[in-house]
């Protein structure tokens, strides 16, 4: 089988996002940036899958800015065939995301397409939903289990109570969640033979999709911050506290 | 305004998140329906139809919506969709797996996880794992969101008498088929809605050793969460997830032991009412954003408040 895997952009994780002074958005000047950490378990499930002997060829997508670039180029050292970008400088939302890899969908013909469940920048959880609406495909999201069988896949998935197991058949959208799997690290030759591999780069024109932006953010600001309380020498402390000053218990 | 609110339920009991979405519809409008979409859910029809505030309830009753499965679901929703401003579920995981699969059907935004509506069109909601908060206008015709519910009051459950209208199921589309579930089997509240909650982390070691916790949660009558760290170890399922990528909460107390505080668990729990950290490292973060930090080894101070806990029984 063919999996498509959509990889984004992120700042990283450990990173302490700041709004901007005048609240337009969030201070990325100078802040380290690296693969959404959903989008690396993605990579990471269908190398697994290609070292199954269940797909042949991985192909890793990325949709935004030049520098997008990077971050397929991890996902070809971690073990993808090929990439794609879809180049725009136009902020990219969920909806236009999901259009726009329905368009690649559409020339790639992949049999499962893996994304991660959220992006950590915007939070969305939409993409992979959106996408497999699009395409009238079933969709296995928040996965901490990929079995793949005869034209079905078996998704495990990580759901309020506990865990959820859907049947679907393929082609089908899989997003993850943490649990499916723990990406492997990047090993300096591979990130040679990455750069000898061929990545396309496609404009959102090419592929007749329309990517204005449905929301307008109008302000960002940051949140009212917790002031630390006190520290308290003794549980016997602790208790009387919450229970006579702050009447928790 | 015309208001289409989907309900959270397993076919017996209304959830909770449900009411607090409900909340938030009441802040759009007042012509507030619910859809309650499963199979043998008719107890939940009548549940839902006795909430204040709501007006009427559309009960979809078919086998396909057992499990409501996101396809079924999301096609079910959109031949429903007509006349509605607004479109809101709970996020949950239900409501954040159908959702977006209703808004791309629908071709508009989907706005996720709402915690304040500032006006029919504009809305606030937290991104960065809640680092900063987004105000968002939408210029689509029909509003389609999930709602955070720590953010909302949760809408009063008796008292109101809407009609319960049937409604034409879609057809099912063939495409998924729910195989089984393995839920987390427990006595204590739910974590979203419980009053007290206590986590544990990394720091507990092992699984065993949350029995020291269920210990006091028990006392408390708590219920029991954890770190991203202490689920990936395996000392305790999935659905006790704290965090970013969690469950958000928002109990009067919350007590975090051997959680060390990064920022993606602070995101799911900084909105507690109080907060208590009791962890080995005075320098760890999680007790900039305490009210009472305790410096100690938990597997001293935990059997300690065990007995504290007695004593504060004992004394009424
Ligand atoms: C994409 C992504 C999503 C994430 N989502 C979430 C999320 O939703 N929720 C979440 O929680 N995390 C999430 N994380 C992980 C997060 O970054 C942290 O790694 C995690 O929260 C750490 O868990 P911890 O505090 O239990 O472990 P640690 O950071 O290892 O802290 C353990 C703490 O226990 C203390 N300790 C150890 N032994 C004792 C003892 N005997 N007595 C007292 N204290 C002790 C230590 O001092 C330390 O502070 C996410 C990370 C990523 C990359």
């Amino acid at each position: 089988m063919k999996i498509l895997v959509a990889v984004k952009r992120v700042v990283d994780y450990n990173v302490k996002v700041r709004a901007k002074a005048d609240g337009s958005g969030v201070e990325t000047t100078n802040v380290k940036m690296s693969m959404n950490p959903f989008d690396e378990i993605a990579v990471e499930e269908a190398i697994r899958l290609q070292e199954a002997g269940t797909a042949k060829e991985i192909v890793a997508i990325s949709l935004g800015i030049a520098a997008c670039q990077d971050t397929i180029r991890t996902a070809l050292a971690m073990g993808a065939d090929r990439g794609i970008l879809v180049e725009t400088e136009v902020e990219l939302q969920p909806l236009a995301v999901a259009k726009l890899l329905q368009a690649v969908v559409d020339q790639e013909k992949p049999d499962l397409v893996i994304l991660g469940k959220q992006a950590i920048d915007d939070d969305a959880n939409q993409t992979g939903q959106m996408l497999a609406a699009l395409l009238g495909w079933p969709q296995g999201t928040f996965a901490s289990k990929v079995e793949v069988g005869a034209g079905t896949v078996n998704v495990t998935r990580e759901v309020d109570g506990g865990l959820e197991t859907v049947a679907l058949k393929l082609p089908a959208v899989v997003t993850t969640d943490l649990r499916l799997n723990e990406p492997r690290f990047v090993k300096l030759p591979n990130i040679m033979k990455a750069k000898k591999k061929p990545l396309a780069v496609f404009k959102p024109a090419d592929l007749g999709v329309d990517v204005a932006p449905r929301l307008i953010t109008l302000k960002v600001q940051e949140p009212p911050k917790r002031q630390a309380g006190i520290k308290v020498d003794s549980v016997a402390t602790l208790v009387d506290k919450l229970h006579n000053e702050a009447h928790a218990i | 305004m015309s208001i289409l609110v989907i309900a959270e339920h397993d076919n017996a009991v209304l959830k909770a998140a449900t009411l607090n979405t409900i909340t938030a519809a009441t802040q759009l409008g007042s012509d507030i329906a619910v859809l309650v979409a499963g199979h043998g859910c008719g107890a939940v029809a009548e549940a839902a139809a006795q909430v204040a505030g709501v007006k009427k309830v559309l009960l979809a009753d078919a086998p396909h919506y057992a499990y409501q499965l996101a396809e079924n679901m999301a096609a079910l929703v959109v031949s429903l969709a007509g006349g509605y401003s607004h479109i809101l579920a709970p996020s949950t995981a239900g409501g954040k797996n159908t959702l977006p699969r209703v808004a791309a059907l629908l071709d508009v935004a989907q706005i996720s996880d709402v915690i304040k509506v500032e006006s029919a069109d504009t809305f606030v909601r937290p991104i960065y794992a809640g680092n900063v908060l987004a105000t968002v206008q939408s210029k689509d015709s029909v509003k389609v969101m999930t709602v955070r519910g720590t953010a909302f009051p949760a809408a009063v459950a008796v008292g109101g008498s809407a009609s319960i209208e049937a409604a034409a199921p879609a057809a099912d589309a063939g495409i998924s088929r729910f195989v089984g579930q393995q839920l987390t089997q427990s006595d204590r509240p739910e974590l979203t809605a419980a009053r007290v909650i206590v986590s544990g982390g990394r720091g507990m070691g092992n699984g065993d050793n949350f029995k020291l916790l269920e210990d006091v949660a028990d006392k408390m009558g708590a219920a029991v969460g954890a770190s991203r760290a202490a689920v990936d170890a395996g000392f305790v399922p999935n659905d006790y997830q704290v965090g970013q990528t969690g469950k958000v909460v928002a109990p009067e107390l919350y007590v975090a032991v051997g959680i060390s505080g990064a920022i993606q668990h602070l995101a799911g729990m900084k909105d507690s009412k109080v907060i208590v950290a009791i962890n080995k490292d005075e320098e760890a973060p999680i007790f900039q954003v305490a009210d009472y930090g305790l410096v100690a080894d938990l597997f001293t101070a935990i059997p300690e408040l065990s007995k504290e806990l007695d004593k504060l029984k004992a004394a009424g």
